[in-house]
């Protein structure tokens, strides 16, 4: 059997185009990979057979109008799947089967991609190591002792492993690029708005999107093109043209004005990553980019202001699980008791953790001095971007501020684990896109990304600049397979 | 502000999370630990500020009420922990 799980995107796309190789070949190529990786723990819901019918379909009609035209896809498990029991994460929704299939898995199928299977995340998306889910940690193929970043850990994992050539997951606080980040791999946060978030479990409805994860910049801007909608059925849905960011995807990104906030300068940030930092910089000013210091001042609150706004859309949005209709059901003696049972036994700590702060600072008497003290701190943060956004056209940081860290390292300190996303969670209460592209490797030989932060529906201009990143950063995911 | 074993026992019963008592302990330091971490927001000013609601400027849309019967109630009740023929089972409401 021919090996083809280490091809990018694109060339599959164009190989099964050229008849170099079938989709029934590709497909058998990441099911046996899948199949040989059961140490990282990538996958819910496998679909193999299926995935394989849909293969051996696609190589009797070769129909080539899709961007995606017989490309098999494992997805994160928040997205629902019609008839494929999805379960974010949770013994809640064990045994949940949907009725409907989500508009961004959808708009994949639409264009001739199909399911390969479901994989792990934190818990209700929320965690930042892939260690809250009720079906186990998943490890990072870079060492069977790390996680691989979270929420959506098993996306990352899987696609870093070559389970699968392209994955999507969903970002409501870095829960894409921070995984990416820690697996060497390209994952982007769009507009909040640009995909819809119909058909996704919901965790914070203001800050939730759904993002493609990649192998290289340009699968990335092919698969969120494929991803991408205006969707009535999102009232949060922006009807604004989806650019054709493949197409249009372009290194020269010569006088471009690149914003550096002294903000993410933090306390002790290891001196390798100031030093990858450095080193985006000089590529861009490299590629003709020219180089801004600038000041996002109210950085260091967006992390406070988060915990407060994502717990408390988290504990709304998750009041639904009540044993009643779906899900999980434990007993009780009356109604009241059968729900706080139900919600006791199927929800795990963290999940808990966050309902209960976030019912606490809606709750009568603290909803002033905590909620609306949030969304006011919310409203400054975007500003400091407004601002900085008339002089520049895109902002460059780290993504995270450490490598991927060891499987127990952070689990029972919060606050610890919160901090992993200092860089990331600005972007998501600004609505704004942002990608993270692997930049270099620590000390430890772990992968190190950078990000961008774009201007709203502007996901073209971050494609570029990471292009050429890309293009002069090298980087190489030499990953030994010791799963096998 | 720390959040007393008390406000523990009364977020969690809002919440409809049942709570062992061993739980409430080690739930009143972690959230306390986290309402620490927020606090830092007081030290902001922000009195003139006015809270975002939203982050796109766009209003809410309406759409046509339009039926949009797939005839799916026996997939939908497959999926409840019990159902008696077209109804959701719960637990006896009124004596």
């Amino acid at each position: 059997m021919k090996d083809l799980s280490k091809k990018s995107l694109c060339t599959l796309v164009n190989g099964i185009k050229k008849k170099e190789f079938t989709s029934e070949e590709v497909t058998n190529s990441y099911i046996s990979n899948s199949k040989n990786a059961k140490k990282l723990n990538t996958y819910i819901t496998t679909n193999f057979d299926k995935a394989l019918d849909q293969a051996k379909n696609f190589d009797k009609t070769r129909n080539f109008d899709g961007l995606l035209s017989g490309i098999p896809i494992a997805v994160k498990d928040l997205f629902c799947t019609k008839d494929i029991k999805t379960t974010a994460g949770s013994k809640m929704l064990n045994n949940f089967i949907p009725t409907y299939e989500s508009t961004v898995t959808s708009n994949l199928w639409k264009e001739g991609a199909f399911l390969l299977g479901k994989l792990n995340c934190d818990e209700f998306a929320m965690g930042s190591s892939n260690e809250t889910s009720f079906y186990g940690n998943v490890i990072n193929p870079y060492g069977d002792k790390l996680i691989p970043g979270g929420s959506s850990g098993g996306s990352a994992s899987a696609l870093a492993a070559s389970l699968t050539p392209a994955t999507i997951g969903t970002d409501t606080g870095g829960s894409i690029r921070q995984p990416a980040s820690f697996t060497g791999t390209v994952g982007l946060k769009p507009t909040y708005g640009r995909c819809s978030r119909w058909g996704i479990v919901a965790f914070a409805s203001s800050l939730d999107q759904a993002g493609p994860m990649t192998q290289n910049v340009e699968d990335c801007a092919l698969l969120l093109e494929a991803m991408s909608s205006y969707d009535p059925k999102d009232s949060t849905s922006v009807n604004i043209q989806v650019g054709n960011y493949n197409k249009n995807l372009n290194a020269n990104i010569k006088g471009l004005k690149i914003g550096i906030p002294k903000e993410y300068r933090v306390e002790n940030m290891p001196d390798e990553i100031d030093n990858l930092w450095k080193k985006g910089v000089e590529f861009l000013k490299d590629a003709g980019a020219i180089i801004k210091d600038i000041t996002l001042p109210h950085t260091k609150y967006a992390l406070p202001s988060y915990y407060i706004v994502a717990p408390a859309e988290a504990s709304s949005n998750l009041a639904r699980y009540d044993g009643v209709k779906y899900g999980h059901r434990s007993k009780g003696n009356n109604l009241t008791e059968m729900y706080e049972n139900t919600r006791s036994e199927g929800f795990g700590e963290e999940v808990k953790r966050r309902i209960l702060i976030g019912t606490y600072v809606l709750s009568s008497g603290y909803y002033d001095a905590y909620y609306i003290k949030a969304q006011k701190v919310r409203q400054l943060i975007k500003n400091d971007f407004d601002k900085a956004f008339k002089d520049i056209d895109a902002v460059l940081t780290p993504s995270t501020p450490s490598a991927a860290f060891k499987v127990g390292d952070k689990k029972d300190d919060p606050i610890s684990m919160y901090l992993n996303d200092v860089f990331t969670v600005p972007v998501n209460l600004a609505g704004l896109p942002a990608i993270s592209v692997p930049t270099g490797y620590d000390k430890n030989k772990l992968p190190l990304g950078l990000q961008i932060i774009g201007k709203a529906f502007d996901e073209q201009t971050i494609l570029n600049l990471s292009l050429a990143i890309e293009k002069r950063a090298d980087f190489k995911r030499k990953i030994p397979q010791w799963w096998k | 502000m720390s959040i007393d074993k008390d406000t523990v026992k009364h977020i969690s019963k809002l919440a409809r999370i049942s709570l062992d008592d061993k739980k409430v302990i080690s739930l009143s330091k972690n959230l306390s630990s986290i309402i620490e971490f927020i606090e830092k927001l007081n030290e902001l000013n922000t009195e003139k500020i006015i809270p975002l609601t939203s982050i796109i400027n766009t209003s809410l849309r309406t759409r046509k009420d339009e039926v949009n019967n797939e005839k799916i109630r026996d997939k939908i009740l497959k999926n409840s922990p019990e159902s008696n023929e077209e109804f959701f089972v719960v637990p006896k409401v009124i004596e």
